[in-house]
């Protein structure tokens, strides 16, 4: 079987003033899993897949390096959506045919949260989000996977293929080695076009403005318990 | 004026207060709306809802409904919005919603809004508000298309005052083996605590990293908790340490409140942390270090050892009452 992972390189922390980017963190947790399905002999290729300008090749390089087989990078500069991201997405998995796509269950800098519902939505494929733990059953027709939801965890069958968005606790992803490092520069990252690809991604949403949200006023020091009791039911009245 | 599809979610037999909120977003967007009730017997839920002045609740009502597997319950959001002639549809924003409307979107073939906190006129169209860039951020975003999908911050919109009105109750016809068969649902952890939801409370007491384990956390932060009839919160390094249950996570990440009362005991205030408690009225800061970044956001900050300081807090609160 073969995997297709995907990942978006972001700002540090999702900061927009952050220099330095890397590899959303909730995609490499979904590496982490893929490479461990293919250490236990689950799956036969990992393949990963990014959407983004050139520049983006250190994070390809990253994802190359932590132990992806090959990358794919679909040259696109425009600001996308989650949708456009889907569409460009599916063209991707009808050309690679995985078994598995295994994305992160958000980007740290847009907290959209939407691109792999929409991706599973438009293949009719199940989908598995904020996943804790994936299991593949004998056969590997379906999977269990363990959901981090409000209410607590749930527990739901898909069968394979599917997609699944990964959760903070799915795994620890490693860190690049320089062996890794070494390594990864010898393997290839495929350059693709939306046009090679057949897809029209238009985003249809616009950003037309970003402003500070409202700060929180300075707050203050209280000396007690006592003190912080008093000014909970005097001045604040919240107790 | 367009309609609004708006999507409830249950907890057991009940409609979630969140819900409702939702239903404030779909009045200061204006026209109508209709309220979508997915499950299986749904009679107390959709009763609830009839004093909500919406054109119609609409309720799909099968077995094959029992569980929110996003797939099935997508392709019935999707079937209501043509039904319904929605052209806007909107959710309170959860792990219910988040798994189940952008699926809807991709079908509807509709680009999606999440965690809309404010809309405004701009240039004779709507434009809406999301926090970005870990709620660093609020950006101003259009969104076009004939369908438009969003979920909302519930705590961004009040929840609407009943009317003597009663709204007409509407079935949509299921078709139980017309629906995807690729999920399972398997099994549920009920959550056991009777304490309030984070998302609904209005005071939360929450613990971070130095609480050490799970029953230091539950005697320090759940015994303040439960004098003040709070909700539990805490972060990513006590749930990672096992010291509270992963749906308790707040933060960019996790859930995000808008208590009137929120308490962080040990608690540093990153910037993924911070994201999900900035809407709190008032913040309380317990921590050692004065230059904690949550004791510069925090209304009042208790400088000391959690350890000292959380006991005598709930003492004094006890003697209080
Ligand atoms: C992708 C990603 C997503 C994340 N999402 C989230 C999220 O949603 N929510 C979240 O919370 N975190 C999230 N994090 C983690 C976040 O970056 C921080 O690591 C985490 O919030 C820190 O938790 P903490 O405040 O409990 O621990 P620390 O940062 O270790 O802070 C502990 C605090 O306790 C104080 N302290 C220590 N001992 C005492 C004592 N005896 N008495 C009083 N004070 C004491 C210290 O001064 C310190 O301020 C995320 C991280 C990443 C990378
Ligand atoms: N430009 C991109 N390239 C590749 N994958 C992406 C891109 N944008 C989003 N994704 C994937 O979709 C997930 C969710 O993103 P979002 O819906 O934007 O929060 C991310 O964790 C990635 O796995």
């Amino acid at each position: 079987m073969k995997i297709l992972v995907t990942f978006k390189s972001v700002p540090e922390n999702g900061a927009a003033e952050a220099n330095t980017r890397v590899i959303n963190p909730f995609d490499a947790i979904a590496v982490e899993e893929a490479l461990r399905l293919r250490e236990r002999g689950e799956a036969a290729e990992v393949a990963a897949v990014t959407i983004g300008e050139p520049a983006v090749e250190e994070q390809c390089r990253a994802a190359l390096a932590m132990g992806a087989d090959r990358c794919i990078r679909i040259d696109d500069a425009r600001p996308l959506d989650p949708y456009a991201v889907a569409r460009i997405l599916k063209a991707v998995v009808d050309r690679e045919s995985p078994g598995m796509v295994l994305m992160g269950k958000q980007a740290v800098d847009d907290d959209c949260g939407q691109t792999g519902q929409m991706l599973a939505g438009l293949l009719g494929w199940p989908q598995a989000t904020f996943a804790s733990r994936i299991a593949l059953a004998a056969g590997r027709e379906t999977a269990e996977c363990t959901r981090e939801t409000d209410a607590g965890l749930e527990v739901i069958e898909v069968r394979l293929p599917a997609v699944f968005t990964a959760d903070l606790r799915l795994n620890e992803p490693r860190y690049v080695s320089l062996p890794g490092l070494v390594k990864a520069r010898k393997k290839p990252i495929e350059v693709l076009t939306c046009a090679q690809l057949g897809v029209d991604a238009r985003p249809r949403t616009a950003l037309l403005a970003v402003a500070a949200p409202p700060q929180r006023a300075g707050g203050a020091v209280v000396a007690s318990v006592d003190e912080l009791v008093l000014k909970l039911r005097e001045e604040a009245k919240v107790i | 004026m367009g309609r609004t599809l708006i999507l409830m979610e249950l907890d057991g037999r009940r409609v979630k207060r969140s819900s409702l909120h939702a239903v404030g977003f779909a009045r200061r967007l204006g026209g109508d709306y209709v309220l979508l009730v997915i499950g299986h017997h749904l009679a107390e839920a959709a009763t609830s809802l009839v004093g909500y002045g919406a054109e119609t609740v609409l309720t799909a009502d099968d077995p094959a409904l029992a569980e929110p597997l996003a797939d099935r319950y997508a392709q019935v959001v999707v079937e209501a919005a043509r039904a319904s002639r929605a052209d806007v549809i909107v959710a309170a924003a959860s792990t219910f919603s988040k798994d189940i409307l952008p699926r809807a979107a991709a079908l509807l073939d509709a680009a999606m809004l999440t965690d809309v906190v404010g809309l405004e006129p701009r240039d004779g169209q709507t434009v809406f508000n999301r926090p970005i860039n870990a709620g660093s951020r609020i950006a101003t975003v259009a969104l076009e298309g004939p369908v438009r999908v969003l979920t909302v911050r519930a705590s961004a919109f009040p929840v609407p005052d009943q009317a003597p009105a009663e709204s007409p109750m509407g079935r949509l016809a299921v078709e139980a083996d017309a629906l995807p068969a690729g999920t399972r649902f398997v099994s549920r952890q009920q959550r056991t605590s009777t304490r309030p939801d984070l998302g609904e409370a209005r005071v939360v007491v929450a613990g971070g990293r130095p609480l050490k384990d799970a029953a230091t956390f539950e005697k320090l932060i759940g015994g303040l908790a439960d004098v003040l009839g709070a909700a539990v919160g805490s972060t990513r390094a006590a749930v990672d340490a096992g010291m509270a249950s992963n749906d308790l996570q707040i933060g960019q990440t996790g859930r995000v409140i808008a208590a009137d009362l929120y308490i962080a005991a040990g608690i540093s205030g990153s910037i993924q942390h911070l994201a999900g408690v900035k809407d709190c009225r008032v913040i309380v800061a317990i921590n050692k270090d004065p230059e904690a970044p949550l004791v510069k956001a925090a209304t009042y900050s208790l400088i000391g050892d959690l350890f000292q300081a959380v006991p005598e807090l709930t003492e004094a609160l006890k003697k209080r009452t």
